[in-house]
C-alpha cells in the first residue's frame, strides 16, 4: 500500500501499512510546523513545506522516501514595486505559508506548482530548484478584493492539474473564488457561477471573486467533474467548473473543511462535517463522515470506529485523503487524532489520538 | 573590520562561521556576511530582504528596532550578532 504522509504542527509524519493496520513509521523535522506535502507520482519525489516560527517558509525534497532530505529554494515574492498600480497594495508581498503543491503533467518533467499565503501562485520549472510567481494571476486586479478567511490574507490552498491537458490548472482561493487557466498560467478566468456567499451582503452573494471554497477536488477519471466543500455548503460541477450546483445540505451539517471525491466514480465523494461556522466542533460532540454515491442527491452517514462522545475534532481542509484504490481513506484533525478507513469510509480505525495537530496527509 | 556572528539556531540549519567584513551601513555588513553562506539568507530576511518578524540583530548589545532599511552605520570594532527572538508555538 502506499504510504501515507501526515503533515503535523510538529513535523512529518509517515506511516505504512495496508487496510486499517498501519503504525507510524518514521517523524522528520521534528518540532517543526509543516504546513503541505506532496509525492511526485512522476518521479516518486517527495516534498515537505515548513513554515518555520522564526526563519519563515522552507521547503525539502526528499529522492528517497525520505532516508535523505534536500533543502532547495522556496517560493518568494519579487521585490515589491514601489510605483505603478501594485505599489500600495496592502497586502504583504513575502511568503506566509506554502498552502498547496501539485506537480506539473507527465509532459512537463520537474514542473510544479505551489501555492502560499498571501495568494500568490509560484510555478517551478526545475523541481524546485528555483521558483517564479505567475504574475497574471497575482496581478489579476480582482485580487485586490480578495481577503483571508481565517488567516489574515487569502491563500491558495488548492492547485488541481487536468490530467488530460496540464497546461488546464484549476486553483481555489480562500477567499478569492475559483480560477482557471488553459495555457498554463498565461491567462485565468473567474470560474465560481453559481456559488453563493452568505458571510457577504446580499447584493455581493453571488460576487464569484470573494466566494470562499474551503477545497476543491476533481474526479481523475472524469477530470469534468469538480467538487467543492464551500464556507456556505457544498457545490458539484460537471463541466470543469463553469457552472456549479449547490448540494443540499446533508444530515448532520453542510459545513465543514474538507472533500474527497472517487478517482473514478464521479458521483462519490466523503465531508467530514462541523457544526457551523460559528461552532467549529463536530455536531453534538458525534465524529461522522459523509459520502454522497449519486452525485449529492443523498448522503450517507458513517460512525463506526470514530469518538461518538465528546468529540471535538475538526479536520482541516487538507485532513482527508483518499488513495488510489478508491477504498482506503485516511482523516486526521487539529486535536491529534488520526483514522484509516478500508472500505469506503463506512468504517474506521483509530491509529492514533496523539499527534500534534494535523494540518494535511496525503497517500504517497 | 566589522565582527558578524550568527546566533547556534540558525548555524543549526545552515552553518556560516563568525565573518570580518568592512565597516558600512548594517545592511551592507549583513549582506557581505551573508555572501559566506548565502542559503542563510532567507533565514534572516524575508521576500522584501528586511529582517523577519522572529529574528533578533543586535549591534553591540543593542537590539535594532529597524528591521527594513538597515541604514545604520557601523564602524570597526563593532559587533553584530543575528539571533532567534523569542515567540511561543
Amino acid at each position: 500500500m502506499q504510504p501515507l504522509l501526515v503533515a503535523t504542527r510538529k513535523g512529518l509524519f509517515v506511516l505504512r501499512g495496508a487496510g486499517t493496520d498501519w503504525t507510524i513509521a518514521a517523524h522528520h523535522f521534528p518540532g517543526e510546523p509543516v504546513t503541505s506535502v506532496l509525492a511526485d507520482a512522476r518521479d516518486g519525489a517527495w516534498y515537505a513545506a515548513l513554515r518555520m516560527g522564526h526563519f519563515g517558509v522552507k521547503l525539502r525534497r526528499s529522492a528517497d522516501q525520505g532516508q535523505t532530505w534536500q533543502e532547495i529554494a522556496a517560493p518568494a515574492f519579487p521585490l515589491k514595486p514601489t510605483e505603478g498600480p501594485w505599489a500600495d497594495d496592502p497586502t504583504p508581498w513575502s511568503v506566509d505559508l506554502i498552502w498547496s503543491l501539485a506537480s506539473g503533467g507527465p509532459d512537463q518533467p520537474g514542473a510544479l506548482w505551489a501555492g502560499c499565503i498571501p495568494a500568490g501562485l509560484f510555478r517551478s520549472n526545475d523541481a524546485g530548484a528555483s521558483w517564479t510567481l505567475n504574475t497574471a494571476l497575482w496581478e489579476q486586479p480582482g485580487r485586490r478584493d480578495w481577503f483571508g478567511g481565517g488567516y489574515d490574507h487569502a491563500g491558495i490552498h488548492s492547485i488541481v492539474v487536468d490530467p488530460r491537458d496540464a497546461r488546464h490548472v484549476t486553483v481555489a482561493v480562500s477567499c478569492g473564488g475559483v480560477w482557471q487557466t488553459h495555457d498554463g498560467g498565461e491567462h485565468w478566468a473567474l470560474t465560481a457561477e453559481g456559488m453563493k456567499a452568505d458571510y457577504l451582503p446580499v447584493e455581493n452573494a453571488e460576487d464569484g471573486n470573494t466566494q470562499d471554497p474551503h477545497c476543491l477536488v476533481q474526479c481523475a477519471a472524469h477530470p469534468d467533474v469538480l467538487w467543492v466543500q464551500h464556507h456556505c455548503g457544498i457545490y458539484r460541477s460537471d463541466n470543469g467548473g463553469q457552472r456549479w450546483t449547490g448540494i443540499d445540505a446533508p444530515v448532520p451539517s453542510g459545513f465543514g473543511f474538507a472533500v474527497a471525491c472517487d478517482p473514478q466514480n464521479p458521483k462519490r465523494a466523503w465531508f467530514v462535517p462541523a457544526q457551523a461556522d460559528a461552532c467549529r466542533i463536530p455536531v453534538d460532540g458525534r465524529m461522522v463522515v459523509t459520502r454522497t454515491d449519486d452525485g449529492g442527491a443523498s448522503f450517507r452517514v458513517f460512525s463506526s470506529g470514530l469518538p461518538q462522545t465528546h468529540a471535538y475534532h475538526l479536520v482541516y481542509r487538507h485532513g482527508l485523503a483518499v488513495a488510489d484504490d478508491g477504498q482506503t481513506l485516511a482523516m486526521a484533525s487539529t486535536t491529534g487524532g488520526l483514522w484509516l478507513s478500508a472500505d469506503g469510509g463506512e468504517h474506521w480505525q483509530g491509529v492514533s489520538n496523539d499527534l500534534p495537530p494535523v494540518a494535511m496527509l496525503r497517500f504517497a | 573590520m566589522v565582527h558578524v556572528e550568527f546566533a547556534p539556531s540558525l548555524r543549526r540549519h545552515v552553518d556560516c562561521a563568525p565573518q570580518q567584513v568592512a565597516p558600512g551601513t548594517l545592511r551592507e555588513v549583513l549582506e557581505t556576511a551573508l555572501r559566506a553562506a548565502p542559503e542563510l539568507a532567507h533565514y534572516v530576511f524575508d521576500d522584501q530582504r528586511a529582517v523577519r518578524k522572529h529574528v533578533a540583530v543586535f549591534v553591540n548589545r543593542q537590539m535594532v528596532q529597524d528591521r527594513v532599511t538597515l541604514n545604520q552605520g557601523l564602524v570597526a570594532g563593532d559587533k553584530v550578532l543575528v539571533v532567534q527572538a523569542l515567540s511561543g508555538g
